[in-house]
């Protein structure tokens, strides 16, 4: 009698214990889509995220394309900088790099790290925007009162005349935004008091 | 509980109840769980209407009249989404209905781990008491509760609520989607293992069909939801940068989770709906119910297409038009299924002998009332469209029409039908019938001036409104009135069947109600099927 009971309970516990490990590789699959969205991004250009590095173009630049590259700059999260490119727009040629400055001052009697996160507009764009070079790649300490150029170096992938989504576009725009690091030094400090609800509320 | 069957010698003991106590909150009986589960989603419900009425009130005219703060109005509007999601629809049909009847339907004993029934559902009432703490506990500045919408995006819900209101709020998806797993883990295991002898998947009632397919939609969708929300946490509390572009996050993505999560939630709500539907209008129009194997597998269709259409929520974030018009392409692939059901219940109709009772008037409402949701759901596909209609109050009367008048007239559909076999007593014909109408009617004037509010560009989640707007506002808070007086109307419906000395037959609805729940007494035995019920081939059984 027992033992129709016991199979129908071990099927039962089988059904059961395969049912946890779909949820527990779901679980496991919401928490790999950051990195993964991550590499998506980074890797197709995806939602105004530019190329890093230098990638061979399949296409061929013409002659005289180019395109206005316009330069927005932003700084968030309390870090005392000010911050400014040196010009507001570039005419670049596809397929050629072009290098513009920004700089950076600390407006502040302390020292402060500040990272940039990136991002062009349109979003489409991100597939076709490669940075040889960015300040934005690594973090930034700048001393009280210092002032600093950092250079960005990049190129206009010619491939963009090819995809229907960008063929048409003469303008862009490249915004950077400086925030307080969250790894470096003053990052503590800056979590710290960004802890407390009274100075959140600032937003 | 299948030791119970084993020893058929105990008979004299089917019907032997635990004290009170220990019956009902130490419950591991599947039909006293789901009674459990339907009073918490019953006034889990109250309390969402409650807030759904400051809503409409504040609403009424422009400017403000009954929040001094729009946040605190937010929190309404969140809190009321919140509810009436997972603490509302959900326990109903899931929870409730599910528990009380596919064992019934199926032939089982019980459900196949009895305590862990115990454990979701008191996860679920532990998920809202914590969202309840919610709304009193500082969220946005100066003002208490969540007011995130029930989307919770960041960055609101992580720089604009410092307060530990959303935390707590987070805390509440958490235990109730635990909850949630849990039960469906049952449901699966129930359905897969525990079926009378003779009941092939292929001869199951449709009703176990839909619970199965949504307890895979929860097994697979909110384990993402969970991650989610888990990393909102962190982002809030630890100093993850998950969402946040200061450290390299970006919030869209939590877009994608929320919705990866978020658009199979929907057909979590509705297809238990599709399955209640089904049995109604076979039972009262005394026919088996028109193309069974294509309803079942109509359902598994929108379950598996509803995981690879969640970007149209999201339109106006910058997709490119190929990501576009993939999503607009599968997204109105689902109207094929679901028209696949819609026209087998109108089949399943023609020719019948229709009896129009309190439970047809409701299920053929619904099958009008979704008929016009989904219309809508099929404009709002297109991302052009989309794009213009996208956060307003278009979207609203959507996903009322098929959530509000969808689920909620089926929840109402599914208490009429099986009322009787539940408790033995008999709601007056026509309580229901007049609950019926003045729902009927009162949901239609509520949400349907909603579709010009939102074509003439009437945002969501705001308190305030220009002039323009004030007459369609106006017209929708007397339909909420009317709705309101329906509900009246159900609970006098109810007092009266206790009241009365009438008992219900052990199957009141006659020849065209077939699956096994009829063949038990009404109420069915504290433990039922003690000799498993055997299924043999005869027409018209689904």
């Amino acid at each position: 009698m027992s033992d129709p009971q016991n199979n129908s309970n071990r099927k039962a516990n089988r059904t059961a214990l395969a049912c946890a490990a779909l949820v527990a590789g779901m679980t496991g699959l919401a928490f790999a889509s950051v990195p993964l969205y991550d590499a998506f991004c980074k890797a197709t250009g995806f939602d105004g995220t530019p190329i890093q590095g230098v990638r061979r173009s399949a296409a061929a630049p013409s002659v005289d394309d180019s395109m206005v590259v316009r330069f927005d700059t932003n700084v968030g999260g309390g870090l005392p900088w000010s911050f400014k490119a040196e010009t507001r727009k570039v005419e670049a040629r596809l397929g050629e790099t072009t290098t513009v400055f920004f700089r950076a001052t600390n407006t502040s009697p302390t020292p402060s790290t500040g990272i940039a996160t990136f991002n062009v507009q349109p979003g489409l764009m991100g597939g076709y925007f490669v940075k040889v070079e960015c300040f934005c790649f690594k973090e930034q300490t700048l001393q009280p009162g210092e002032t600093m150029d950092f250079p960005v170096v990049f190129y206009i992938d010619p491939a963009m005349r090819q995809d229907s989504n960008t063929s048409h576009l003469s303008e862009m725009i490249l915004s950077y935004t400086y925030f307080p690091s969250k790894n470096g030094a003053p990052a503590t400090a800056a979590l710290a008091t960004g802890g407390e609800a009274g100075k959140k509320s600032n937003f | 509980m299948a030791t119970a069957a084993a020893h058929a010698g105990h008979d004299a003991h089917a019907d032997h109840k635990p004290s009170f106590f220990a019956r009902w909150f130490l419950s591991t009986n599947h039909k006293d769980i789901g009674t459990l589960y339907l009073l918490f989603a019953f006034s889990a419900g109250i309390i969402g209407a409650f807030l759904s009425f400051g809503i409409r009130m504040e609403m009424e005219e422009p400017g403000l009249q009954y929040f001094s703060n729009p946040a605190t109005y937010n929190v309404f509007v969140t809190g009321h989404g919140l509810i009436m999601v997972f603490f509302m629809v959900m326990p109903a049909l899931i929870g409730g209905f599910g528990n009380w009847f596919v064992p019934l339907m199926i032939g089982a004993p019980d459900m196949a781990f009895p305590r862990m029934n115990n454990i979701s559902f008191w996860l679920t009432v532990a998920g809202f008491c914590s969202l309840l703490c919610s709304l009193f506990v500082e969220g946005a500045p100066g003002a208490s509760g969540a007011g995130t919408g029930w989307t919770v995006y960041p960055p609101l819900s992580t720089v604009g609520h410092p307060g530990p209101a959303v935390d707590f709020a987070i805390f509440a998806l958490h235990l109730s989607g635990a909850g949630s797993i849990l039960g469906a883990i049952n449901f699966i295991t129930t359905i897969l293992n525990m079926r009378a002898p003779g009941m092939t998947l292929h001869k199951m009632p449709l009703f176990a069909w839909a619970e199965l397919v949504t307890a895979f939609l929860l097994l697979l969708s909110l384990p993402v939801l969970a991650g989610a929300i888990t990393m909102l946490l962190t982002d809030r509390n630890f100093g993850t940068t998950f969402f946040d572009p200061a450290g390299g996050g970006d919030p869209i993505l939590y877009q994608h989770l929320f919705w990866f999560f978020g658009h199979p939630e929907v057909y979590i709500m509705i297809l238990p709906a599709f399955g209640i539907v089904s049995h109604i209008i076979a039972t009262f129009s005394r026919k088996p119910v028109f193309g069974y194997l294509a309803m079942a597998y109509a359902m598994v269709a929108i379950g598996v297409v509803g995981f690879v259409v969640w970007a149209h929520h999201m339109y106006t974030v910058g997709l490119s038009l190929q990501t576009q018009s993939y999503f607009v392409f599968a997204t109105m692939v689902i109207a094929v299924p679901t028209g696949v059901k819609i026209f087998s219940w109108i089949a399943t109709m023609w020719g019948g002998s229709i009896r129009f009772t309190a439970a047809m008037h409701w299920a053929v409402g619904f099958i009008f009332l979704f008929t016009v949701g989904g219309v809508t759901g099929v404009v709002l596909a297109n991302s052009a469209v989309d794009k213009y209609l996208h956060d307003t109050y278009y979207v609203v009367a959507h996903f009322h029409y098929v959530l509000s008048l969808g689920a909620v007239f089926i929840i109402f559909a599914g208490v009429y039908y099986w009322f009787p076999k539940m408790t033995g007593h008999v709601i007056p014909e026509w309580a229901g019938k007049l609950h019926f109408w003045l729902a009927f009617i009162g949901a239609n004037v509520l949400f349907f001036p909603m579709h010009f509010l939102g074509l003439a560009g009437m945002p969501r989640r705001y308190a305030d409104y220009p002039e323009a707007f004030a007459g369609w506002h106006k017209v929708a808070t007397w339909g909420g009135h009317i709705f309101a007086l329906g509900m009246f109307v159900f609970v006098i419906g109810v007092v009266l069947a206790f009241r009365s000395k009438t008992r219900a037959a052990d199957n009141p609805w006659g020849e065209g109600a077939t699956t096994l729940e009829w063949t038990l007494s009404s109420p069915p035995p504290f433990h039922q099927f003690e000799t498993l019920p055997r299924i043999v081939d005869e027409p018209g059984h689904h």
